[in-house]
């Protein structure tokens, strides 16, 4: 499993098939190919990817440990800016389907409503960690000072699922809210359980930032 | 999630003066001879062919579901000339929770619901209570071709070609007693068939209710086809409410009982969330929802597709003219 990992196609791969979704959704929307609503389509598909991938990103670190796959490290990095990229696109599919790109009123959207201000917040957090994803910044910041801000992403992740639940709350609908939130729990949960363990000399989350070396810095458009 | 393509409608992109040139469906070029067989009241007639077996969710448009013709409505402000929502749309984007909450479920999950026998109980304070088989309610009244705005409180609407009769002609048909000051529909919730009932979003049965004026209007309308057909399951069959003026979900939909009461029922949208959906929920741009603007409202297929701007929402979805004085001096923000 290392050995196909460390194949040097094994990054392009894993770039294109994360932009599988975003080729998707914007063949729907060209072929009339998303329903009746395509707009509340849109916005909601790539809320559920920018969830998917929050949880993909947290979850490379308990599967390294687990499985003894070094290698997945190399891909954290990517993974996390395509988390960053489809919150991008969530958000302009909002502010242009939904508000016509009308800044006061999308001002006057997040002051109003929890649901988006919180969404928001969480978009707003975590473009310090997008802008940091490089190695020149670890080097600049220092290793310790970087992994605290990329600590930031369990925040995130809290504040996501909030969105989702309240977005959610006037339907009662709660059964996709609660499978993130199993998901982040088992994930965030395993890393309380690994450090209080102290089975591993290691610090739980993730490599040391520095250790990682890619040779080709990824980034996602 | 899948794909659906979406062919265009014959009536897609212009306008059309006539009912019996808006819909988009070859019946209305026989019309007129289906006017004359349906001369004699027997509406019921266009579906003895369809009595006794399944109606399927039809997720390929129409042709597909026993024809029910109406006739030129003349209620006032029953015949708008917008151009109508694509059949395709109407009946592939519902809420109808008993099937599913997503969108897209109803018209996947609704081919279970049986619509045959079908019997809606009138109880209460009625001086003529029972039960009133469904082919006897499509004969109480003249059907009638009404073109609605629909507006749904989570800001998207459509235009729907309706086929009913006024409610009002069947509440005056079992009498109400003068302590009769509202009107309760419970729909059927029947977990063999429906398989969300029972899941935790709402109550069952989902409940609905109208003030006795408001059920009484000439608008509200008890409606058993749409596009000149019978309604598809997804869409309520074999009988619903329409209440144009409101919020979808003031719509109920497979109608078995309506009971008269003194006493403002409670609703299953209201006791699930009292404060994003009061009683009375008059489509109005000026109350928003708690969680989001009502002000403007997405038309479903409107031209330009994704990029296609909000229109405005009117004023009791543009209703006013006819329904305004039944709120005459009430607060609507408080009554919302």
């Amino acid at each position: 499993m290392n050995k196909l990992l460390m194949h040097p196609a094994a990054k392009p791969v894993v770039f294109l098939l994360c932009l599988l979704p975003f080729a998707w959704l914007t063949y729907g929307a060209f072929t009339d190919g998303l329903g009746a609503n395509p707009a509340e389509f849109l916005i909601r598909a790539t809320g559920d990817w920018t969830l998917r991938f929050i949880c993909i990103v947290l979850a490379v670190t308990p599967l390294r440990v687990i499985t003894k796959t070094n290698a997945l490290a190399r891909f954290r990095r990517m993974l996390g800016l395509f988390a960053y990229f489809y919150v991008v696109v969530h958000l302009l599919c909002y502010s242009w389907f939904d508000m016509g790109f009308e800044w006061a009123d999308i001002a006057k959207d997040i002051a109003k409503r929890p649901f988006i201000l919180v969404g928001f917040s969480a978009f707003v957090l975590l473009t310090p960690l997008a802008a940091t994803s490089f190695n020149r910044a670890i080097k600049a910041l220092g290793a310790k000072r970087w992994q605290m801000l990329h600590k930031l992403v369990y925040l995130i992740a809290g504040l996501g699922l909030l969105h989702f639940f309240w977005m959610r709350a006037g339907k009662n609908n709660f059964a996709e809210v609660f499978v993130y939130a199993a998901i982040v729990a088992v994930l965030l949960g395993w890393r309380v359980w690994n450090y209080a363990s102290k089975r591993k000399p290691k610090p739980s989350a993730g490599t040391r930032g520095s250790g990682e070396k890619s040779l080709r810095s990824s980034s996602a458009g | 999630m899948s794909f659906h393509s979406r062919p265009q409608g014959r009536n897609s992109g212009f306008i059309h003066p006539l009912s019996s040139e808006i819909t988009p469906r070859a019946i209305y070029e026989s019309r007129r001879d289906l006017l004359k067989l349906m001369a004699g009241g027997a509406a019921g007639a266009a579906l003895a062919s369809f009595a006794g077996r399944e109606a399927f969710a039809q997720a390929t448009g129409p042709h597909k579901l026993a024809l029910l013709p109406g006739a030129k409505s003349a209620v006032p402000g029953a015949q708008t000339m917008e151009k109508l929502t694509d059949y395709k749309d109407a009946t592939s984007y519902n809420n109808f929770y008993e099937f599913g909450t997503d969108k897209g479920d109803p018209v996947k999950n609704a081919g279970t619901l049986k619509t045959r026998p079908w019997t809606v109980e009138v109880e209460g304070l009625v001086k003529k209570p029972g039960k009133y088989g469904i082919e006897d309610l499509l004969k109480l009244s003249a059907q009638e071709e009404r073109i609605y705005r629909l507006r749904c409180v989570e800001g998207w609407s459509m235009v729907i070609p309706w086929v009913g009769y006024s409610l009002a002609e069947l509440i005056k048909k079992v009498e109400p007693q003068g302590n009769a000051k509202y009107v309760e529909f419970v729909t059927l919730a029947d977990p063999k068939t429906m398989p969300f009932v029972g899941s935790r979003v709402l109550e069952w049965p989902y409940t609905e209710g109208l003030r006795m004026d408001e059920a009484m209007h000439p608008l509200t309308l008890l409606a058993f086809g749409m596009y000149g057909e019978v309604l598809p399951n997804q869409n309520g069959a074999p009988v619903r409410i329409v209440v144009p003026w409101k919020y979808g979900f003031k719509s109920a939909k497979s109608i078995v009982k309506i009971r008269f009461v003194e006493k403002e029922p409670s609703t299953a949208w209201n006791k699930a969330a009292a404060q994003e959906y009061g009683f009375y929920s008059n489509v109005n741009p000026n109350v928003d929802h708690p969680r989001w603007s009502q002000a403007t409202e997405r038309r479903i297929g409107d031209g330009g597709g994704l990029f296609a701007k909000r229109n405005k929402t009117l004023m009791f979805n543009g209703y006013e003219a006819q329904v305004g004085q039944l709120y005459a001096g009430m607060d609507l923000k408080k009554n919302y």
